[in-house]
């Protein structure tokens, strides 16, 4: 346990990060991180707050339309298209998140989902995002106007250091005062409104940092694979952000990632060949066996493990 | 053909129509949520799968086993519902003392496989099936024609959302389900039992699903994604009505259809969109929904 807690787990990992591309090909490992930084700011949100969205493919498309559009036609660096990107899907968050949490629960999930696909109509009849086609060929460029990104392990330690930094927002948000209000909406809401907690600006605070940082993912990932398209604003990714979480480990700091590293490892097993067609039914599955039998995902598990053993 | 006020009243009036037909799937869809949310306060995110399964079981029946329309009719919905009660019984009672947040995505999850599997053996694209022969023709209304089986599903959806909401605010048996949402351990105290209840209630709003799947083989097309596509404004409905009654969810239903329906007339590229943004409004003006009772 004090190993765990201690920062010798922290920096072996990031080692870990640093020499990994020599071993695993790296545009996997950049899936995963976007991934990995996408479940990460939903986690924010369901784990921490108690928030389901199951509109959160919004976000994701937002960045990567925003940053894709204007690294095409505007020529702006990749920094900046990544910064206009999260921007783009944090003023989204704001629009989203005022209406939806003004509902809980079960209603704050349909509103979410029916708020995502009213962009995903909007986004398949708006000029600029290319409809069926999606954004194609989007320039990686040059960091700072300096640093060429077309190399992909150059590329991955550019996505390794996005995802570092919002993996630490994250923490440090988890572990503010405000993370602390969060937690304790998210255990016991009236308690907290009873206190003098404005708690509908808390969870609209907590939505608009998750966007946010979805924002950032969606833009990093378009960079990634230079590719935009109508798939990541399908509610079929909000559903598999909510697997990747569920997978796991809700409300654990390192369960996104993990999760993100098994489902985007399954999809990539099973995409191509003639098993395509299982993937649905897979990640079904394993929806069904998660809630069943196995609710506090792989990292939970562990740390339990830990807990007990040690 | 002449025109009103620059208005063509037969394409106005068939999309109409249209909106009314669209509109008693809505009906039915959100009903049959609204009477599972009431016992089980969970939204029921394989509803629109078995609204499918509904529309291919009948297909199925047709094609390869010569069963026609009117037997699917009476089969399909008991058959679709029990396939509720197995989901109910088996997947979703053990973790129904659990967050109501993991019987949402455990009936996600269910979506999913349902879907994956008919997409696997059926392939994605839509399957044509006939509209049966005593349901053929088209009825002269003087300011319209009606096609028949059109006229058919508004008359046999509105029958059967009248019949369940009679039975549920005017029957001994509905006076138990009401109890039961309002305090189930105590009626429970009472010696009815509500494990069955809740089973059967399941099974019931499931299929209505079935039946709407049914009605709807002959004129969508069917596919495996007909039932994600639907389910989600029909989600978009049930914000709007708010799920605190049964007529209300109906009254929704039809509405929304009837409003979909004018927009594709006078402003079609909103039509997708029309449902979603008046549940903007209905969030902006009236957070509970038209005929919710919450916050």
């Amino acid at each position: 346990m004090e190993f765990i807690k201690s920062n010798k787990l922290n920096i072996a990992l990031i080692a870990l990060a640093l020499v990994i591309p020599f071993a695993i090909y790296p545009v996997f490992l950049m899936k995963v991180l976007c991934f990995g930084l996408f479940a990460a700011a939903f986690n924010l949100m369901l784990g921490f707050v108690g928030m389901l969205s199951f509109g959160h493919a919004a976000f994701l498309a937002t960045g990567g339309y925003v940053t894709g559009y204007l690294v095409s036609n505007a020529g702006l660096t990749p920094e900046l298209g990544i910064l206009c990107g999260t921007l783009a899907s944090a003023v989204l968050g704001y629009l989203f998140g005022s209406l939806s949490v003004k509902r809980e629960g079960i209603y704050f999930a349909m509103v979410t989902l029916a708020l995502s696909q009213l962009l995903f109509f909007f986004f398949l009849q708006a000029p600029f995002t290319e409809g069926e086609n999606g954004l194609q060929g989007i320039p990686r460029g040059h960091l700072f106007g300096m640093i060429d990104l077309s190399s992909n392990l150059t590329m991955y330690y550019f996505v390794l250091a996005v995802f570092l930094l919002g993996f630490w927002l994250i923490n440090r948000t988890v572990h503010s005062p405000f993370g602390q209000v969060l937690k304790a909406v998210r255990e016991n809401e009236p308690r907290a409104i009873s206190l003098g907690y404005n708690v509908r600006k808390y969870k609209l605070m907590a939505f608009v940092l998750s966007a946010a940082l979805s924002g950032l993912a969606g833009s990093t990932k378009a960079l990634v694979f230079q590719l935009e398209s109508l798939t990541d604003a399908h509610w079929h990714m909000s559903g598999e952000v909510v697997l990747m979480t569920l997978v796991g480990g809700m409300g654990t700091i390192f369960g996104p990632l993990v999760g993100a590293a098994v489902v985007v490892g399954i999809e990539n097993f099973f995409s191509g060949g003639e098993l395509g067609t299982y993937i649905h039914i897979i990640m079904g599955l394993i929806f069904i066996v998660c809630v069943l039998a196995f609710r506090s995902g792989i990292v939970g598990e562990f740390n339990k493990f830990v807990k007990n053993n040690f | 053909m002449d025109t009103v006020l620059g208005i063509n009243p037969v394409a106005l009036f068939g999309q109409l129509l249209v909106g009314l037909i669209n509109g008693s799937f809505y009906a039915l869809l959100s009903l049959g949520l609204a009477i599972i949310f009431g016992l089980l306060r969970i939204i029921n995110f394989a509803q629109g799968a078995l609204y499918m399964i509904g529309a291919f079981l009948a297909w199925i029946g047709l094609e390869w086993l010569g069963v026609g329309y009117w037997w699917s009719l009476l089969i399909v919905p008991p058959l679709v519902g029990l396939l509720g009660v197995l989901i109910e019984r088996f997947l979703i009672r053990p973790i129904a003392h659990e967050d109501h947040l993991y019987s949402l995505l455990l009936t996600f999850g269910v979506a999913l496989v349902l879907q994956g599997v008919f997409s696997h053996i059926f392939g994605s694209s839509g399957k044509p099936y006939s509209i049966p022969e005593s349901l053929q023709g088209v009825m002269n209304l003087g300011f319209m024609y009606l096609p028949i089986y059109r006229g058919w599903i508004i008359v046999i959806s509105l029958l059967v959302c009248f019949g369940t909401w009679w039975a549920i605010e005017k029957t001994k048996l509905g006076a138990y389900l009401r109890a039961g949402t309002e305090n189930a351990r105590l009626l429970q105290a009472f010696g009815i039992n509500v494990p069955l209840m809740v089973t059967l209630t399941f099974g019931f709003g499931v299929a209505l699903a079935g039946l709407a799947g049914v009605l709807a083989a002959p004129i969508y097309s069917v596919s495996p994604d007909m039932g994600a596509n639907i389910l989600i404004v029909v989600f978009a409905i049930v914000v709007i009505g708010g799920m605190g009654s049964i007529g209300g969810a109906i009254i929704t239903g039809i509405a929304m259809g009837v409003i979909e329906g004018l927009t594709k007339y006078f402003y079609p590229e909103a039509s997708n969109t029309i449902i979603f943004m008046v549940m903007v409004i209905v969030l902006l003006i009236k957070p509970a929904g038209l005929f919710g009772k919450e916050i």
